[in-house]
């Protein structure tokens, strides 16, 4: 009898390993499916080349460049201000904050990963936006700027907790010699600490990057949402993301433009896998 | 050109990172302020517990919270019995070999995926292929399946804090594995799991992509009769508030956005008050 239950127990534990590989298999396999039907009738190079995206002209034309460019641009703004600020602050609270306010800080960083994105959205929407259209003298304050801002912020929690995670896992050892040495502070800390932790950090920003690739809603209420080739940081942009999340409403199931929306998904699946990869890849490094 | 003194390259170091932790730090109080101050004005017992009346432009969110409490309910039945065992089998029964390193990649990828993404596999395989429709029963197994690897992790980590001087005594004692498990283990990794639980349900509560086509109602002003039917909830009712429909009042807005970020705050706190609280009472 004990025999059987401890069988039955154990197989159910190994079965839910199972299904967490299936889970990822399945989701997949049903992007890949989806997305492969579009490529039946429209050739993958138009798709990936495309410089047009007009779902709803005749013929539709799915071109994801526009939409790669505007993940690009609002990825790439949002890393340029939230990677040196992210880390600063992660030094902030690893090195150099007297106890009560490191509890404070992480506290209220933990406090900001909570907040849902919409919420973040809908800030960003009545507060950046009027300041940046008034800024900039701007027709309309949804623009890619605007989204970096917003996704800098909500790249932060995940930056900063990594990053401070890595400073903290240096071996005193390093520092004490260098002290010894008659290094200042920021000599340590700038010599010692952040070399030793260097794949540590890495691993935060591509983390960071991951989030702010798959980031939707904040987005969508703010860039203003302009499926066209960006030249600046002050014009609106759409990113692969919000065209899923704005555009799936409208579709048919199994029409054309349903399936190239599963391809996008199917690129932006592949994009964070491998950002997620080289993550890990770095964590296990710094952890060595 | 002369190179700066050590100290004076500490002090303007230590100015930019100060600067830097300032402007982190400033906008999160910004918000919370701003949600609190604008929203307030908003919440009273009729908000909380009326339909919307007038497409939304007046009356209260009270099918939105009833529907985020489902979806909450439905994902936590979902998430919790396969993260947990699944972790179980990660720390107490894996060997190092190919399965488990599949396993453990398989939750790093799931963790990285885009919830939009989650979004269009919940639509693929939950609604349409296996004919749930926009469904309370399909939108909590796509936030189910987005929250797994949360619930994973801090099994895992929780499992691990557990020293092996408990396995090996109540092995020793002749208990099989499993009644060891059971008994010498679980109770001790319990405020750890409970606390990742938590907030994985908090996150699942808050996200608005992964729900947008696998349960979401526009505008559905009556309660949900089964887990077939489709809820408003309150993220999805934010952002159609403040996006979809026009003229609306802003007060509505900042009322939603508020008892969201509060349920969120909430169940936030529940989990740092179990986390300190047990930390406290560990002995070992």
């Amino acid at each position: 009898m004990k025999k059987i239950k401890e069988f039955l127990v154990e197989n159910s534990i190994r079965l839910s390993g199972i299904i967490i590989i299936l889970v990822v298999i399945l989701i997949f396999i049903f992007l890949f499916k989806n997305a492969i039907a579009l490529f039946q009738s429209y050739s993958l190079k138009e798709f990936l080349t495309g410089k047009q995206w007009y779902p709803i002209s005749e013929p539709p034309k799915f071109g994801i460049v526009p939409l790669l460019l505007g993940s690009l641009l609002v990825t790439v703004g949002a890393s340029i201000i939230s990677i040196p600020l992210g880390i600063s602050c992660a030094v902030f609270i690893s090195e150099i904050a007297p106890q009560f306010l490191k509890d404070t800080l992480k506290a209220l960083i933990e406090l900001l990963a909570a907040i849902p994105s919409v919420v973040l959205g809908f800030v960003g929407m009545v507060t950046l936006v009027p300041f940046i259209r008034s800024v900039f003298n701007l027709p309309t304050g949804l623009t890619a700027l605007s989204g970096s801002i917003m996704l800098a912020l909500m790249a932060m929690p995940t930056i900063v907790s990594i990053a401070e995670d890595a400073l903290n896992a240096v071996p005193k050892a390093y520092k004490e010699g260098a002290y010894a040495l008659g290094a200042t502070k920021w000599q340590v800390i700038h010599r010692v600490i952040l070399p030793a932790a260097f794949p540590g950090l890495v691993a935060a920003i591509m983390l960071g990057i991951g989030r702010v690739i798959g980031e939707t809603m904040a987005v969508m209420m703010i860039t203003g949402n302009a499926a066209r080739i960006p030249h600046s940081f002050l014009e609106p942009v759409r990113t692969m993301t919000a065209t899923i999340a704005a555009e799936m409403g409208e579709t048919v199931r199994g029409d054309l433009h349903y399936f190239a929306l599963f391809a996008i998904g199917l690129v932006l699946f592949l994009i964070t896998f491998f950002i997620n990869l080289i993550a890990d890849i770095a964590l296990n490094r710094s952890r060595r | 050109m002369k190179r700066l003194s050590p100290k004076l390259t500490q002090t303007l170091a230590y100015i930019f990172i100060i600067t830097s932790t300032l402007i982190v730090i400033l906008p999160i109080l910004g918000v919370l302020f701003l949600i609190i101050k604008r929203g307030l004005p908003a919440i009273n017992w009729e908000f909380l517990t009326q339909m919307p009346k007038m497409g939304m432009k007046a009356g209260g969110i009270f099918p939105a919270i009833v529907g985020t409490f489902y979806l909450i309910i439905g994902t936590l039945i979902f998430s919790l019995p396969l993260g947990v065992l699944a972790a179980i089998y990660l720390v107490e029964y894996a060997r190092e070999n190919i399965f488990t390193r599949i396993i453990k990649l398989s939750i790093v990828n799931l963790a990285g995926i885009p919830s939009i993404v989650y979004g269009l596999f919940g639509l693929g395989l939950f609604v349409i292929f296996l004919h749930f429709g926009t469904s309370i029963l399909a939108g909590s197994l796509t936030l189910a399946i987005m929250s797994i690897p949360v619930v994973v992790t801090a099994t895992k980590e929780a499992l691990e804090s557990v020293p092996d001087s408990f396995r090996e005594v109540s092995l020793s004692l002749g208990a099989t594995k499993w009644q060891t498990i059971r008994h010498a283990v679980l109770p001790y990794a319990l405020p750890g799991i409970i606390t990742g639980t938590i907030l994985s349900l908090s996150r699942a509560a808050g996200e608005t992509a992964p729900i947008l086509f696998t349960v979401a109602a526009f505008y559905l002003p009556r309660l949900p009769r089964s887990i077939f039917d489709q809820v408003m909830a309150l993220p999805y009712h934010l952002y159609v508030i403040s996006t979809q429909v026009p003229n609306m009042p802003l007060k509505l807005s900042y009322g939603t956005a508020l008892v969201l970020l509060g349920l969120v705050l909430f169940l936030n706190l529940w989990a740092v008050i179990i986390r300190t609280h047990f930390r406290k009472k560990k002995k070992w």
